[in-house]
């Protein structure tokens, strides 16, 4: 493994510490809304806006929030699939070592993909269904001028044999498989191009829990044989607290805490994350009612509320709430949150379990 | 530091206890077979399923992926995808006025099971996008569906969609109605299917896994509209999930899918406190649970999922089944081990 | 699909009617018994000649033949009518040598699918259809007119096709302004009363241009008018799949514009176009032979339905030589076989009508 090829690019970007990744600051990107004959844009969806955050080598970094508070949205935009409307992502390339990723070049793209792959959440829509499996993950290979032929046709076979799929497959379509294998052909094709950063939106949203278990541990062997480094979006939180080292809860297009999975979860300091974790379902039918109900409008991202995006639907909200935007502070090591009262308050988490 | 609050909203815990299934029965299935006729073979995706739905109660149904919980449901609205075909069982529907109707002997395409579908049976897609049009406005597509069940004007059925839209917790319900699906998040566009489907006050939803996209915090807010909504209006409530959590927490009986028949059916306590059938019994323990220990190795059932078009002969489970035993699994039956509690195991009680 | 298209047999049915159609008229020296030029002044209006089984003694024989004609004039009228005359017998023979011709211009050949043969004497009749006031042989006429008429339909689409992809594709892949207005000028085409716009264009063209270049700028003022429907299907294919996952994983593997386009997308949707196209054809057909028949579109010596048909205008004609109308009955058919083929494909395509 390459991990200790030397920093040719840029200079370290600020708030950087050797063993980052990823690093991203004041991230934001805003969607126009356009209306009427032209197509005039009357205002902006922001979906994310303002977020910064750092991936560390070899862990997996959980995202959570609310559907629609930009995750999807902050992923494509470390994948680039987005331009952003403001901020930096610094990736440290094996190669080209600290590359700004929105505003790389042509060729240095070209690099970074190779370097930062996705896997998708939904198994049926990211496979193209009219290519064989040899075929879907053989492309990147092939476009990227890394194997064709026969040597194409044996790392096709030897990705397919790492996910857990019988080689013979290859020159099957999709539509001839479960939504878990096809989950693992969507993982080989990620795997293709040995990426550093893997890009995980929802992965195991659309499967149900027996291979979801397969396919959780499976990103974690393959975590630590290739040492892969995961961000990792997905809802439920039981997942969530499975895979990550760390986890991000973003509302409204912001990161509202950041912390250790183990803190986040038993000792969570902001009043969303306390809701979130309240809201998770238990699989026992006899311990029903103990959520926290989040009352009032739903937040809009092209309007969303003044100083703390939370306060028109928090518990604790005070006056400096509706005013001020909280900034994200660090109360505790590596333990970020952002809220005017995180230190006064003491919020419920998970109970441990047994 | 102030210390004065803004309202606050108050801590709710409105989930009650799984209720007993003592209502009359809205929809009964007995036997439901669909098989789809494919170049290479016969697959039996539904093959002898019965269950009932009861008025103001709410049934899960859970299984593996493929299993044919999507096409259970599609059989009794009759829109199985080509090359499927029912090829037996009956569905039979106890209409508002009390009559009852048979629905897999209508003609599919008929006037009368298109009345029953989104007016008394409505149906949540698994897959939102294939349910949205990608040219069409979701206000667009929405007041269509309104006005054609109700005959509404144009201006009445926009501003219930705007209603129906912000009970599902769409934010600014009149901007996002504007927008076209693509324009949604994943979980944005699921709740504006779920709203499509809620908007003509159905009697029987079947919603499948309408779910999966949300956050918990959205799924509690879907889950209690559901709940309201069938305490209110007596709503029976056919859902489908692999979630077992949202299972414990909605359902008050339970359906175990395996390779296209029940394995398993039983009042949701009964089912989480005391499975019975092996493969209900992993599908409990492959579930990552909160609080517990990270980064230990889940327990995933072993073996893969059989080939559909060859389902293995006997217990169609046993080629992973940890308690199989060569001659006594050979043709489990579908037995009621206790009241309300079916099982189709050959060491059903043995194994719990 | 496939499978989905075999289900409807009508279909099924029209598509050998098609294919033949098309086969016919590739094949137009071949098939046709006679130069469809050719004048006879022995046997002008003469009416079809059967083709008969029973030999002299009223046995079957398994060689048909055709009846000379005895002609004689009405004395009212002054007409000359033909009635088939029972002594004169000619053995009908296939893939006989015949008149000689150029097949496609290239190739010298005199074999016809089917003739009286060389054996027969000079000047006997044979005109299956019957013949036109110039005494030419109506099914040769038909059989030339095919390849004009179905070629303009093909080559028509083809070009609308071109337009259609080309603009619906830029639509749809860049959406935005570009969209709009691409997006006004086919709301603006489609606002065009068809036929007035036809007649003008048409008659706009130099009444001097030799035949090719008439054939030429028909179709390419019926394709001017008929891409906007390919167009808008394109652009709705584009717009669905311009989000699809797959598209996006195949642009995170560095792929190209073109092949993310032409090994992604357009597969995607080829068997709408090919429904859409099928469905087109029928049309350009028909206005090709309203043009010809209102004497604006391709004009004798060019032989296509619609120049057949205009021959047969009157009332008089109709009346007393019916089989002058047979051309109507070819594009009746063609027409009807397109829609079905058509209407199978599209359902095959996408069952669910969107
Ligand atoms: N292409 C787009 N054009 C306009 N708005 C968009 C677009 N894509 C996303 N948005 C908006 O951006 C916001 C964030 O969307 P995003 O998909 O990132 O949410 P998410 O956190 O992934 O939600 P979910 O959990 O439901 O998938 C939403 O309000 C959405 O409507
Ligand atoms: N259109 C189709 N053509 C052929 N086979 C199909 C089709 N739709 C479903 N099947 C088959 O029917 C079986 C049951 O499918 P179904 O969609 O009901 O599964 P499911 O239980 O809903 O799974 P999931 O949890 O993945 O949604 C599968 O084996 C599948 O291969
Ligand atoms: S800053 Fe105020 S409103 Fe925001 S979460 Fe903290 S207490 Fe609630
Ligand atoms: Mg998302
Ligand atoms: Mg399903």
């Amino acid at each position: 493994m390459a991990m200790n090829a030397p920093a040719t690019g840029g200079p370290n970007p600020p708030g950087s510490s050797e063993d980052d990744l990823l690093v991203a600051r004041d991230l934001k990107k805003w969607f126009p809304i356009r209306k009427g004959f032209w197509s005039r844009v009357v205002g902006h969806v922001k979906a994310v806006d303002g977020v910064s955050f750092n991936v560390r080598r070899g862990e997996t970094l959980g995202l959570v929030g609310e559907s629609g508070c930009g995750k999807t949205t902050t992923s494509r935009l470390v994948l680039r699939a987005y331009d952003p409307t403001g901020g930096t992502i610094h990736f440290k390339d094996r190669k080209l070592g600290w590359i700004d990723i929105p505003t790389a070049r042509r060729s240095e793209l070209r690099d970074i993909r190779r370097n930062v792959q996705m896997i998708f959440q939904d198994p049926y829509g990211s496979l193209n269904p009219r290519m064989t499996l040899r075929e879907i993950i053989g492309e990147p290979l092939l476009v990227n001028g890394i194997a064709s032929g026969s040597a194409l046709q044996d790392r096709v076979a030897e990705l397919l044999r790492l996910v857990g799929l019988h080689p013979e497959y290859m020159s099957r379509y999709p539509h001839a498989f479960s939504g878990g294998q096809r989950q693992r052909v969507g993982i080989a094709r990620a795997l293709a191009l040995e990426p550093q950063l893997v890009v995980c939106d929802e992965p195991v949203s659309a499967l149900d829990v027996s291979i979801q278990a397969q396919t959780l541990n499976l990103l974690e062997d393959l975590q630590g044989r290739l040492g892969l480094t995961y961000i990792f979006v997905a809802h439920d939180l039981s997942v969530v607290q499975h895979v990550s080292t760390r986890v991000a809860v973003m509302y409204v297009g912001r990161i509202v805490e950041l912390a250790p999975t183990a803190d986040l979860f038993f000792a969570p300091r902001h009043p969303y994350t306390e809701a979130l974790l309240s809201a998770v379902p238990t699989p026992d039918p006899d311990h029903r009612g103990t959520r926290i109900f989040l009352a009032g409008e739903v937040p809009d991202a092209s309007n969303p509320p003044t100083g703390c995006h939370f306060h028109p639907r928090c518990r604790y909200a005070v006056e400096a709430c509706r005013t001020t935007v909280p900034p994200l502070v660090e109360l505790a090591p590596g333990h970020q949150v952002a809220c005017h009262r995180a230190t006064e308050l003491s919020l419920a988490g998970v109970v441990p379990g047994s | 530091m102030t210390t004065e609050l803004i309202d606050p909203p108050a801590r709710t815990g409105s989930a009650e206890a799984p209720r007993p299934l003592d209502t009359p029965v809205v929809l009964d299935v007995k036997d439901l077979r669909t098989h789809f006729l494919m170049p290479g073979g016969t697959v039996r995706a539904v093959d002898g399923v019965s269950y009932t739905l009861h008025r103001g109660r709410t049934l899960g149904i859970v299984g593996e992926s493929g299993c044919g919980k999507s096409v259970t449901a599609q059989s009794v609205l009759g829109i199985v995808p080509r090359p499927g075909r029912n090829v037996g069982g009956t569905v039979t529907l106890t209409r508002r006025d009390g009559t009852n109707l048979e629905l897999t002997s209508l003609d599919p395409r008929g006037k009368v099971i298109r009345s029953v579908r989104g007016n008394e049976i409505a149906y949540i897609f698994q897959e939102p996008m294939s349910a949205l049009s990608p040219i069409h406005t979701i206000g667009h597509q929405i007041t269509e569906v309104i006005r054609l069940h109700t005959g509404a004007k144009r201006d009445e059925a926009r501003f219930r969609a705007e209603t129906v839209m912000r009970q599902v917790g769409l934010p600014r319900p009149d901007a996002v109605l504007d927008r076209y699906p693509h324009q949604l998040s994943g979980g944005m566009r699921q709740r504006a299917v779920i709203g499509i489907a809620l908007a003509c006050n159905p009697g029987i939803l079947i919603a499948d896994e309408p779910t999966t996209a949300l956050d918990v915090t959205t799924e509690a807010v879907i889950l209690d509209l559901v709940r309201s909504l069938q305490k209110e209006g007596g709503m029976a409530i056919q859902f489908i999930t692999h979630n077992l959590g949202v299972i414990a927490e909605i359902a008050d009986e339970v359906v175990v899918m395996y390779m296209g028949r029940q394995v398993e059916r039983a009042p949701v306590s009964q089912l989480f406190h005391a499975p019975q059938h092996p493969y209900t019994q992993a599908l409990l323990r492959s579930m990552p649970r909160l609080g517990h220990r990270a980064h230990e190795r889940l327990e995933a059932i072993q073996g893969m999922v059989p080939d559909p078009y060859d389902v293995p002969p006997g217990c169609a489970f046993h080629t992973r089944c940890r308690h199989y035993v060569p001659g006594t699994c050979d043709s489990p039956e579908y037995l009621e081990v206790s009241p309300r509690h079916w099982v189709r195991c050959s060491r059903a009680g043995e194994v719990a | 699909m496939y499978w989905r298209f075999r289900r409807h047999r009508l279909a099924v049915v029209c598509t050998f009617i098609v294919v033949f159609f098309y086969i016919v008229a590739l094949f137009s020296e071949t098939i046709s018994p006679l130069d469809p030029n050719k004048v006879s002044n022995l046997y002008k209006y003469a009416p079809p000649q059967a083709i008969e089984f029973l030999d002299k003694d009223g046995n079957f024989s398994f060689r048909p033949y055709v009846l000379g004609f005895k002609s004689s004039r009405n004395p009212e009228t002054l007409r000359i009518t033909y009635v088939p005359d029972p002594t004169k017998r000619f053995p009908v023979r296939f893939f006989v040598p015949g008149e000689k011709y150029m097949f496609w211009g290239l190739w010298p050949s005199d074999i016809h699918v089917i003739g009286l043969g060389p054996d027969a004497p000079a000047n006997t009749p044979f005109h299956l259809l019957g013949t036109d006031r110039l005494g030419r042989d109506m099914l040769s006429r038909i059989v030339y007119g095919a390849r004009i008429s179905l070629s303009i339909g093909l080559i028509g689409v083809t070009l609308s096709l071109v337009f259609g992809i080309l603009l619906g594709g830029v639509s749809g892949y860049y959406g935005g302004w570009i969209d709009a207005v691409i997006q006004r000028i086919i709301e603006f085409i489609r606002s065009l009363p068809t036929i007035p716009v036809w007649m003008a264009l048409a008659a706009a063209m130099p009444p001097k241009w030799p035949p090719d270049y008439v054939y030429l700028g028909i179709t390419i003022i019926l394709s001017l008018l008929g891409w906007t429907g390919l167009a808008r299907v394109v652009r709705g294919r584009f717009l669905a799949l311009r989000e699809e996952d797959f598209v996006l994983a195949a642009r995170l593997s560095n792929c190209s514009e073109p092949r993310i386009i032409f090994r992604h997308m357009v597969p995607s949707f080829a068997s709408h176009i090919i429904a859409s196209i099928t469905l087109a054809v029928p049309g350009m057909i028909l206005s090709e032979t309203s043009l010809s028949f209102l004497g604006l579109g391709l004009r004798p010596p060019v032989i296509s339905w619609g120049v057949l048909l205009q021959e047969a205008q009157n009332i008089q004609t109709v009346a007393l030589f019916p089989w002058l109308l047979i051309p109507g009955a070819a594009v009746i058919l063609i027409v009807l076989a397109f829609s079905f083929v058509g209407d199978g494909l599209r359902d095959a395509a996408d069952p669910y009508g969107r």
